[in-house]
């Protein structure tokens, strides 16, 4: 074979071939350190997943023997006990429980339609030039600190809230018998409604952000084949993309109800902090869960009442792990069936 | 079984009763070739004969996935790879391996040529430099990025990519090159390149190239091994078997009557 | 058009009829949407206007430089900010190995065996779980062990939220690098933990470092693993075995007070905490672009 290499390469090609190569004895052996740096390596990478394994089972742990005191006392009677008394240590969780339980719904009861819309619209209805920084304006939104939500809940919304719906919905429903009661209490703005409301505010980018990627996975190609049929927009989505997808927005919704559950801070802030039951009104003050462990608990002297609000905590972990769990399961059922059908 | 012709003089590797399995599936079956010494030996077939997959048993790049697994004898320099106890990385640096696709490292060029260098050489300043210009010059890629060997190496275009990729292999001076199908993502003036490269490297190598490309198997190569369904079914010199093949089958792929 | 036989007209009015009625819905649906569209933006906006306008009156060089004060009195939020910035630097410094080398395993390291998918799996669910209950964890551990509050104690509840966020991130951007990288790299006879450190990890680099960012920005904001680990610290404090004060919590107690400044200077931190996050998640938006 000859080669048709230019001049420049030949006279390169000579002074490559004149180089002296070095021979095999000359490669040095760092093979003993290299194996050993291997091991080491491996086992500390597989170290850290075995801690992250350890760090589930350390919380579980430290929350079981932190309430032991109290679920030795109360066992499961605590689930449904309203008595809250730091002074005669008679403690209950059914307050705190209800008031997280409440306002998680209320949030989802507004927060999941409104974000089947904005991900609807996001990706079906915007122009291409909205879609980018509206996507990343409802991205930000989620990643605003739930404190920001708290404080504006307590300082601008709450009033605003109590002015503009409270006051008019207790004149109006007043005299009414149940619905009478739910609007009755002080309209100061504050109360499960409040919490539930600024909660789903906080909630929406969220569950919007999931659903929308879950809307995305559907295969163009289906889409198109239903509006080439003469579907409209609405009947794509309802027919075609929303069966497809149901598992995934299910599982967003549990997403959003695990975020919901477990937040503090845009709580705590409108909730009211008050451990007692006395009335059904959603304006009345009431109790989550995590204001009440962020309200009492640095100063609750070790005994029962700390063992209860970390009885408390431990109820909180458990329902947030079932629903993680759960809709973890529906978002990977999607994934499979997305693989199996494109 | 395999027909051989002109048995060739001294052999680099001998392949002795090899299979190999992708989990259940058998992919090659009872291999046996001596691939000669210091010349460029072609795997041709259709796809899925296993060429590749016989190319990457011999710097044991499957032992990367652990559904994959090799039986048999595979004799380099006296010893099984298959079976050594020596680090598999040492066998890697004497069996180098360049792949269809370029992958430059997410380094400039200087570092690209010099990693592999450094993961077994100790060298000065200057004797590095003089390694990467010299593996540069082998890959003819030299005067075109001596002045920008600190610029990034994906900035190239495909074929400097692969001949990149291939100045990487030399440097870390291999007794064997592997040649992963080289070519297929180049335009024909790289190919060419690489080809003339092919010829070049067999002085200071031994060459194996996997190609689908019977024309350069025909051009580059000194020996030329013809497999169908993980079968070897001929081997013998290039000439040889284009021009009057021994057994029917690598007569019909030949002319183009099937693959 | 006007067809032959009366049964085809009547179709075609039929047909109009149903035509318009699905055009109703639709337009009703679309109108719904572009609504719940609007609600969200509309919050955005307001809140952080609000935010913008109610911190920013509160901004002042006094705002950095001097203590929390004592209810109406003067002051600032220096060590409320010294003490967010030290606890969330420290809680990255120490997350952030730990979270890299667990997603180093998971996406190199026999990712479909039973520890890999169980580490996935709890990795979501510690992703998600309520931040207080970390708190709780480490209260258990570290305040209740050594009776008392502590800057520490707080660093690490803040490492333990770091943790997920940078397993999941690295895990995911590792797993987008192309096997034939890898494969040049062993071909060349590189050990296994260069192969990860010097070529998949750095060619994975910006991916991994949005997913720090987007961690420090997330436990900047967390309030709840701090109220009974660091709890908070009227004074300047750099002792780690003390309690510290943190931003966050500092915001909480003026904020839920009824004093006049003590909620002027919660707004001041609240726009600080606002901007720094968004400021963060938009630099790691940038950063992902450019690769």
């Amino acid at each position: 074979m000859s080669s048709v290499l230019p001049v420049d390469e030949n006279s390169d090609a000579v002074r490559a071939k004149t180089m002296p190569p070095q021979n095999q004895s000359q490669r040095h052996q760092p093979w003993i350190s290299g194996v050993l740096a291997d091991r080491i390596f491996g086992f500390f990478a597989k170290g850290a997943a075995y801690l992250t394994l350890g760090l589930l089972v350390g919380i579980l742990l430290s929350l079981v023997v932190g309430a032991w005191p109290a679920i030795e006392k109360y066992g499961l009677s605590f689930l449904w006990r309203s008595q809250w008394d730091p002074v005669q240590e008679e403690f209950g969780g059914l307050v705190m429980i209800y008031g997280t339980l409440a306002t998680s719904i209320i949030a989802l009861l507004i927060a999941v339609p409104v974000s089947f819309g904005i991900a609807l619209f996001l990706t079906e209805l915007s122009p291409a030039w909205l879609k980018r920084p509206l996507g990343t304006a409802i991205e930000l939104l989620a990643a605003v600190p739930s404190i920001v939500y708290g404080m504006w809940g307590l300082m601008v919304f709450g009033p605003l809230l109590a002015e503009y719906v409270q006051t008019p919905l207790q004149s109006l429903l007043g005299g009414v018998p149940y619905l009478g009661a739910l609007v009755s209490g002080p309209p100061v703005g504050i109360g499960i409604l409040s919490a539930g409301i600024i909660l789903a505010i906080m909630v929406i980018p969220f569950i919007a952000s999931v659903m929308r990627d879950v809307f995305e996975v559907v295969p163009p190609m289906l889409k198109e084949s239903a509006y080439g049929l003469g579907a409209t927009t609405w009947e794509v989505v309802s027919t075609i993309v929303l069966p497809f997808t149901k598992t995934g927005v299910l599982g967003a919704v549990m997403l959003g109800l695990g975020r919901a559950l477990g937040e503090t801070m845009a709580v705590t802030f409108v909730i009211g902090n008050m451990n007692q039951l006395t009335s059904l009104s959603v304006f009345e003050a009431a109790n989550s869960i995590t204001s009440a462990l962020a309200n009492e608990f640095a100063e609750a002297g070790a005994g029962l009442h700390q063992a209860s609000l970390i009885y408390l905590g431990l109820v909180l972990f458990f329902i947030t792990f079932v629903v993680l769990a759960f809709s973890k399961l529906l978002l990977l059922r999607l994934k499979k069936s997305e693989g199996a059908k494109s | 079984m395999v027909e051989t012709a002109n048995a060739p003089s001294a052999s680099k590797i001998s392949v002795r009763n090899l299979n190999f399995y992708y989990g259940k599936y058998h992919a090659l079956k009872g291999i046996n070739m001596e691939i000669p010494a210091g010349k460029v030996t072609a795997f041709i077939g259709p796809s899925g004969c296993g060429k590749s997959t016989l190319l990457r048993t011999f710097n044991r790049m499957y032992g990367l996935y652990p559904e994959q697994r090799a039986e048999g004898e595979i004799i380099l320099d006296g010893e099984n790879l298959l079976t050594t106890k020596k680090d598999v990385a040492l066998i890697r640096a004497k069996v180098g391996m360049v792949f269809q696709k370029p992958t430059p490292f997410p380094m400039s060029i200087y570092d690209n040529i010099a990693f592999g260098v450094k993961l077994f050489e100790k060298l000065s300043a200057s004797e590095m430099d003089d390694r990467v210009e010299w593996a540069l010059r082998k890959a003819a890629l030299w005067t075109e990025v001596k002045d920008k060997l600190q610029q990034s190496g994906s900035g190239l275009s495909g074929g400097q990519q692969q001949r990149l990729c291939i100045a990487r292999g030399v440097a870390i001076k291999p007794e064997v090159l592997l040649l992963d199908e080289p070519c297929s993502a180049l335009d024909p003036i790289s190919t060419a390149k690489v080809e003339e490269l092919i010829a070049e490297l067999k002085n200071d190598y031994t060459v194996v190239i996997v190609t689908h490309n019977m024309q350069q198997a025909a051009r580059c190569s000194d020996y030329t091994a013809y497999m169908y369904l993980g079968d070897l079914v001929e081997f013998g010199e290039t000439e040889q078997l284009f021009f009057k093949p021994q057994r029917k089958e690598t007569e019909d792929y030949i002319t183009g009557r099937f693959g | 058009m006007n067809a032959g036989s009366v049964s085809k007209t009547t179709t075609d009015a039929q047909r109009q009829a149903r035509y318009n009625s699905r055009k109703r819905v639709n337009t009703l649906a679309l109108i719904l949407a572009q609504a719940a569209m609007a609600f969200g933006v509309f919050w955005l906006i307001w809140i952080l206007l609000e935010t913008v306008r109610l911190g920013l009156g509160g901004m002042s060089l006094a705002l950095f430089t001097q203590m929390t004060p004592a209810p109406n009195e003067v002051g600032g939020l220096a060590n409320a900010i010294w003490g967010s910035v030290v606890m969330v630097v420290l809680a990255t410094a120490i997350g952030t190995p730990i979270g890299v080398m667990a997603g180093i395993y998971l996406a190199e390291y026999e990712p479909r065996g039973w520890l890999a998918e169980t580490t996935r799996f709890v990795n979501d669910i510690l992703l998600s779980a309520p931040s207080i209950v970390i708190g709780l964890f480490i209260y258990a551990l570290v305040v209740a062990r050594l009776k008392s509050f502590s800057g520490m104690a707080g660093v690490l509840a803040l490492a333990l939220i770091v943790i997920p966020v940078v397993i999941r991130t690295t895990e995911n951007m590792l797993a987008l690098v192309p096997a034939g990288l890898r494969e040049a790299s062993y071909a060349l006879g590189t050990p296994k933990w260069k192969v990860i450190t010097l070529i998949t990890l750095r060619s994975a680099r910006a991916g991994v470092l949005t997913g720090i960012l987007l961690a420090v920005a997330r436990i900047s904001g967390e309030t709840a693993p701090l109220l009974f680990t660091a709890l908070s610290n009227q004074f300047w404090n750099s002792d780690l075995s003390k309690p510290m004060a943190s931003l966050p919590v500092t915001i909480f107690k003026f904020a839920m007070s009824p004093y006049e400044n003590w909620q002027e200077l919660a707004w001041a931190g609240v726009f600080l905490i606002t901007m720094a996050v968004l400021g963060l998640n938009i630099l790691a938006r940038v950063l992902t672009r450019q690769k």
